[in-house]
């Protein structure tokens, strides 16, 4: 079976949603790391004793969730369903294929790996 | 000279608390919320100062009914003839003539209480108040319910004329600030997350060092707290003071731990630095009246009372974030009653009578229970209405989306940990 390897940035707020989103659709497996980034939304305004920054580059959170091919539908309406405010900056979403996948423990490959 | 010196010195170990409270209230919270709980414990201290000068002093010690001070309110104005004391006195803050110290020096140490009672507030209503309403409703603590109970009770007001002993604080400054929280607590309602599914979720602190060094601070702060009560280098009483202090804490210490053990499968160091806590919490009122051997079964019980108590408030629903309930109001509770439970009298030179199982009979142990039931009544209803007041008008939560992005950019446009990875999303 083809697999997917599906990236997400969505905004550090909504990761909650978006877990419960996910687990309502079965999807359970992911990795979460924090990222930096900027799109469209352009910075956000700190300041440090008065002083104001521009911040550029936004603080994200990286989805990476790999599927089989007949998960992949599913999983990306549930993304979109969690972390869509309709807001600029609710982030993306790129789909990837997957040459291979293996889980160390057992050694399997493939799809069965994945699952 | 000496009791001049003593006062202030331990005034301002008592003011070192408030570094204290901001250490162990930013640690047990998280890192998105870090900076906002610092501005809270900073700023409240500035609000308390200038409160309790304004007419915070007067409400408390000034001369006047049963109920509340009448006489010189207003910036600690009044006639007043300090250091004399007793029948030399001829001054409007009477009930606090029995020291020997210059008005400026009582002014101080009484202020440092009132600002440990309004600090309290904070740790109980973090990650989700309105940094603004927390303001507002600090200056309705150190200006009005504050000094209200401190008259009751140490401004010769009608507890006081009942017999009812408090010697440092256990009702006037923790369960006044235990019951404003409790209130708070209620109106605000969990923080998101904190009740999903009726479900009780735990939301770890970011820094546990953080939350150590807090609590030894404030165990070393305490000992101005209940030493320093004696307003006065009292040789005998200061040295018990501190032995029954320190004995509170560690027995509580011991227990609070070997509970959470039990229960909890490991030994929780949340519930370790809480017992600490407690044990000083309910030491506060009898320490001066009680012997030493007392103050390890009121430590003892203290820290089963507060791993209890934090369990308690989870299950029924009530988000106090870093256990301010179960420490300040449970144990300022239980400490006044040990009072009326332990006593012995004249142990340290105050004719409290004895307590009930020192064959007092319920004199002492009514006169308490009058004092929790009333106190925690008008504190209780008072700051819940202030509450309601503040939510209609300017509003006490912060908005969902800042909640979960955190009240350190929201409010301040501040990160406490900037260049640091910290995951803002739980």
């Amino acid at each position: 079976m083809i697999m997917k390897l599906i990236i997400a940035y969505i905004q550090p707020h909504k990761l909650n949603d978006v877990k419960q989103t996910l687990y309502k659709a079965e999807v359970f497996k992911m990795s979460v790391t924090n990222s930096l980034g900027c799109g469209q939304q352009k910075g956000y305004h700190e300041s440090y004793r008065g002083v104001g920054m521009e911040v550029n580059l936004l603080k994200k959170v990286r989805l990476e969730i790999a599927v089989n091919d007949n998960f992949v539908d599913r999983t990306i309406a549930a993304i979109i369903q969690g972390a869509k405010t309709g807001q600029i900056g609710d982030g993306k979403i790129f789909v990837l294929d997957l040459p291979q996948c293996i889980r160390i423990r057992t050694e399997e490959r493939g799809s069965e790996a994945i699952g | 000279m000496m009791d001049t010196m003593w006062v202030l010195i331990t005034a301002f170990l008592v003011f070192f608390m408030n570094l204290g409270f901001a250490a162990v209230e930013s640690g047990f919270a998280r890192a998105k919320n870090c900076v906002n709980i610092m501005s809270k414990n900073f700023i409240v201290f500035a609000v308390s100062s200038l409160g309790f000068l304004i007419i915070g002093w007067g409400l408390m010690f000034g001369d006047g009914s049963g109920l509340v001070g009448l006489k010189g309110l207003f910036f600690a104005g009044g006639a007043d003839n300090s250091p004399a004391i007793g029948e030399a006195y001829k001054g409007v803050y009477s009930a606090i003539s029995w020291t020997g110290v210059p008005l400026w020096a009582k002014f101080f140490f009484q202020l440092v209480f009132c600002g440990t009672a309004a600090t309290i507030v904070s740790g109980a209503v973090c990650e989700r108040i309105k940094y603004v309403a927390f303001i507002a409703f600090s200056f309705a603590m150190a200006m009005f319910i504050y000094p209200v109970i401190g008259h009751w009770v140490w401004g010769g007001g009608w507890l006081a004329k009942l017999g009812m002993f408090d010697f440092a604080g256990s009702t006037v400054v923790h369960s006044v600030g235990g019951w404003a929280a409790l209130a708070g607590v209620i109106i605000l309602g969990p923080r998101i997350g904190k009740f999903d599914n009726g479900h009780i979720k735990a939301i770890p602190g970011h820094n546990l060092s953080l939350a150590t060094l807090g609590t030894f601070v404030l165990w070393f702060g305490w000992f101005g707290f209940n030493p320093g009560s004696t307003m006065a280098a009292d040789a005998n009483a200061i040295g018990h003071i501190a032995v029954t202090t320190n004995t509170a804490a560690a027995a509580a210490i011991m227990s609070a731990t070997i509970l959470s053990w039990v229960l909890l499968g490991k030994p929780d160091l949340g519930m370790t630095l809480n017992g600490c806590l407690a044990g000083l919490v309910a030491i506060t009122a009898p320490c001066a009246f009680v012997s030493v051997g007392a103050s390890i079964v009121i430590g003892l019980i203290a820290g089963v009372l507060v791993v209890l108590a934090v369990m308690m408030f989870d299950r029924l629903r009530l988000d106090d974030p870093v256990g301010a309930l179960s420490v300040h109001l449970v144990n300022g509770v239980f400490g006044t009653i040990c009072v009326g439970l332990f006593a012995i009298d004249k142990i340290t030179g105050t004719a409290t009578g004895n307590g009930l199982f020192y064959g007092g009979g319920f004199k002492l142990l009514g006169a308490q229970l009058a004092a929790v039931v009333t106190v925690g009544l008008f504190v209780f209803v008072v700051a819940m209405a202030i509450w309601a007041i503040l939510k209609a008008v300017i509003g006490i939560r912060v908005s969902r989306e800042e909640e979960l992005r955190g009240l350190d950019i929201g409010e301040h446009g501040n990160e406490a940990y900037s260049g640091f990875q910290v995951f803002t999303t739980e």
